[in-house]
């Protein structure tokens, strides 16, 4: 089953090979990988989509917990969260599916950040779903172009009933 | 006043009460060794090898349980110290190596006796730090100590680029260290330690696994306590040996791949198993769906991995052995009363009929030097009272099965990687530690002539160490092998021809030889050794057919053991037929 974990870790130099370096040494797989500093610039966050069973899942979340320089680890698959993958796909189609394009990117709630007389740019934001839908929708338009983050995920806050 | 960074480092060193350190100088560390040169209260050993600073360090580690300490150069003086981490961090044992590092401008543009080391040790240390400001020096000393002692122990490295040791800063050494990212558990849950006193209460066929954490926490006295009050048998791990008495009446002796019969039987049968302090390695459970099938498992561990990694646990409990065998030891004393009297008696009736069954023994009567006879020699004429170290193969398996070790920390062996080498370097360590005790590196022909170079730091150091030398001109452990599964095809482990005159290559280092070729002269060879305050080689000729009994093959189920009757036996039907 798919994981996806979020590292709380010093922002040190080295840190994220320490990370990289456990999943390869130990043969777990990294499907994603996200990082990036937090609001206090000490502190990284890191969302590693991983996959694995149980067993796997659960020495993964204690061999990250082990390194020194991770301060806490959430596998975020347990708890209610959100989470999110942007794509940017550049994309040049036929004058006939121009139009076509657009629709698509407006129904996605897409925006087109760059357009050339032969292309366009789209940025897209969502859940995995969504944006392996677009791509599917797109690819018969021409993709020329594709980046797509990693997944970054947070927990949702419990709602009091008024 | 503002010092230099290497002043920094012996200044730190002192502030941890190191008072001995092994190394290797080299360009990079040249300001670090000027400083050492007038330096009283901290003495380097100069060993003739990294890698044997290394080990020297972990047996001086192990000896004492204090962190082991390592000053090495960059470059190959780094690279040499690898396999002397990866030992120590395989066996959780506590340590500093300071390596030295090309100039912090440097790095990167593969300078003169450059290396990565903090790249290249990453998965082998507990953790690495390099140093790129001479302030920061003191504070990382300070966290490299607290680190490799902490929680599960283990290595640290520390790069010391060389303008790092010729900057200079204030010394101010910090009182203590806080790191919101590692805070080992080390108590106990409190629920999950009275559900396994119940369990221990109940029990029917109750056995207690004790390993390296028992002697790493200190916790020797708490495990005796607990194994005499609840009356449960204890079997060791190899890295456990010592931390329960080997004479004692419960103890079943080691369990795994080269265990007692007794031992893997009641681990087959038992109907509740206390893992303390170990890690289900492959050696010790064998075929792991076969392993144990009857029993609950309640696991003691500092270290959460450990727990559930190999082997399904009923009662995990996250802590410190001793503390948490402490707390065990109230609660069953005060809450569950020695209502397993009587149940237990058939279990012990049972365990004493396999130790009838199938002792530990081999063949006495022969008259060739049988390896196992020189061990149980050095037994009997130290009555147990040495520090043993061992190289590794048949050597280590033989030290591990035929002396008893009743005291922790006088038992060092190289248990997860399996160094051959180790176990000179380490009696050097050991020895330096104690001065005035026997410490004697079991050892085969092979092994001591990975780190053999080492017998001059020995001598040098007038470092008494003696070397028990089981010479079977092979690579024993690699040859069984090969006669039992490779049908006799000695590929690449006959080492007859190039064997060198162990007597003389002692000599040579003006260290004293001694030799045994026949069973009649092991007692005075060793007596001789013994009496002798330098630094002695014995090389003892022995069968070199002998095999280590009782073996589970590799993959088979714990109790699906060979012994050395049997091989008799197929030996004697063998004759039959021709």
């Amino acid at each position: 089953m798919r994981h996806t974990i979020s590292v709380l870790v010093e922002n040190k130099f080295g840190v994220l090979s320490r990370i990289s370096g456990l999943f390869s040494g130990r043969g777990y797989n990294i499907e994603s990988l996200s990082v990036n500093e937090t609001i206090d610039p000490q502190i990284s966050i890191m969302t590693i989509v991983t996959s694995g069973d149980d067993w796997i899942v659960e020495q993964i979340t204690k061999q990250l917990n082990k390194l020194i320089d991770v301060i806490k680890v959430v596998d975020m698959t347990e708890l209610d969260h959100v989470e999110r993958e942007m794509v940017l796909i550049k994309v040049s189609p036929r004058q006939e599916d121009k139009a076509e394009v657009l629709r698509l990117a407006e129904i996605f709630r897409g925006r087109v950040v760059d357009s050339s007389q032969k292309t366009y740019t789209i940025e897209i934001t969502g859940e995995e779903k969504k944006i392996e839908a677009i791509v599917e929708l797109l690819k018969p338009m021409g993709i020329k172009e594709f980046v797509r983050t990693g997944k970054i995920a947070i927990a949702r806050e419990g709602i009091k009933k008024a | 006043m503002k010092i230099s960074g290497a002043e920094i480092f012996i200044e730190s060193l002192k502030k941890e009460g190191v008072q001995h350190m092994f190394g290797y100088p080299g360009g990079v560390v040249l300001n670090i060794f000027d400083k050492l040169h007038d330096e009283k209260g901290l003495e380097l050993i100069l060993t003739r090898h990294e890698q044997g600073a290394v080990h020297a360090a972990d047996g001086y580690a192990r000896a004492t349980g204090k962190p082991g300490v390592v000053l090495v150069t960059s470059g190959p003086g780094a690279t040499n110290t690898v396999t002397g981490i990866a030992t120590a961090y395989m066996d959780s044992i506590p340590m500093v190596i300071f390596t030295g590092q090309v100039p912090t401008l440097l790095i990167g543009n593969d300078a003169f006796q450059e290396a990565d080391i903090v790249g290249i040790t990453r998965p082998c240390t507990k953790h690495n730090f390099l140093v790129k400001n001479v302030e920061d020096l003191a504070g990382v000393i300070k966290e490299a100590f607290y680190i490799a002692m902490a929680g599960r122990p283990g290595p640290v490295l520390i790069d010391l680029p060389k303008d790092v040791t010729t900057h200079k800063a204030e010394f101010v050494y910090p009182e203590d260290v806080k790191l919101r990212s590692y805070n080992p558990t080390y108590d106990g849950n409190k629920y999950m330690i009275k559900q396994a006193a119940q369990m221990v209460a109940r029990a029917k066929k109750p056995v207690i696994v004790a390993g390296g954490g028992v002697i790493l926490s200190g916790a020797s006295k708490e495990l005796k306590e607990f194994a005499e009050y609840a009356d449960v048998p204890v079997t060791m791990t190899m890295m456990g040996l010592g931390g329960f008495p080997g004479s004692h009446k419960l103890s079943l002796g080691m369990l795994g791949m080269h265990g007692t019969y007794y031992a893997n039987k009641s681990i087959q049968e038992a109907d509740l198993l206390i893992a303390i302090g170990m890690r289900f390695d492959d050696r010790v459970t064998g075929k792991i769906d076969a392993f144990a099938p009857h029993a609950k498992i309640i696991h003691i561990d500092i270290d959460p991995t450990s727990i559930r990694k190999n082997v399904r646990v009923d009662t995990p409990i996250v802590g410190d052995v001793k503390n948490v065998l402490t707390v065990l030891n109230k609660v069953m004393k005060e809450e569950v009363k020695d209502q397993w009297v009587e149940v237990r008696k058939a279990w012990t009736k049972q365990l004493d009929a396999w130790r009838r069954e199938r002792p530990m023994t081999y063949d006495r009567e022969s008259d060739m030097i049988k390896p196992q006879y020189v061990v149980e020699k050095i037994y009997e004429l130290t009555k147990g009272d040495a520090i043993i170290t061992t190289e590794v193969g048949q050597n280590q398996m033989w030290a591990a099965q035929f002396f008893k070790y009743d005291k922790p920390r006088t038992w060092l062996s190289s248990g997860g990687l399996g160094t051959m080498g180790y176990g000179l370097p380490a009696a050097i360590g050991a020895q330096l530690a104690f001065p005035n005790k026997l410490v004697i590196d079991i050892a085969g022909d092979g092994s001591i002539q990975m780190n053999i170079q080492e017998l001059a730091t020995a001598v040098i150091n007038k470092l008494p160490v003696k070397v028990a030398i089981l010479n079977n001109r092979f690579l024993g452990m690699v040859r069984q092998w090969q006669e039992l599964f490779f049908e006799e095809r000695y590929s690449h482990t006959k080492l007859d021809d190039v064997v060198p005159d162990f007597v003389k290559l002692a000599e040579a280092y003006n260290a004293v030889g001694l030799r045994a070729t026949k069973k009649s002269e092991v007692e005075a060879v060793l007596k001789e050794a013994f009496s002798i305050k330098r630094p002695v080689f014995m090389d003892f000729v022995t069968d070199w057919q002998e095999k280590v009994y009782p073996m589970v093959p590799a993959g088979a189920a714990i109790d699906n053991m060979l012994f050395y009757e049997e091989k008799k036996k197929v030996e004697k039907k063998l004759k039959a037929v021709k």
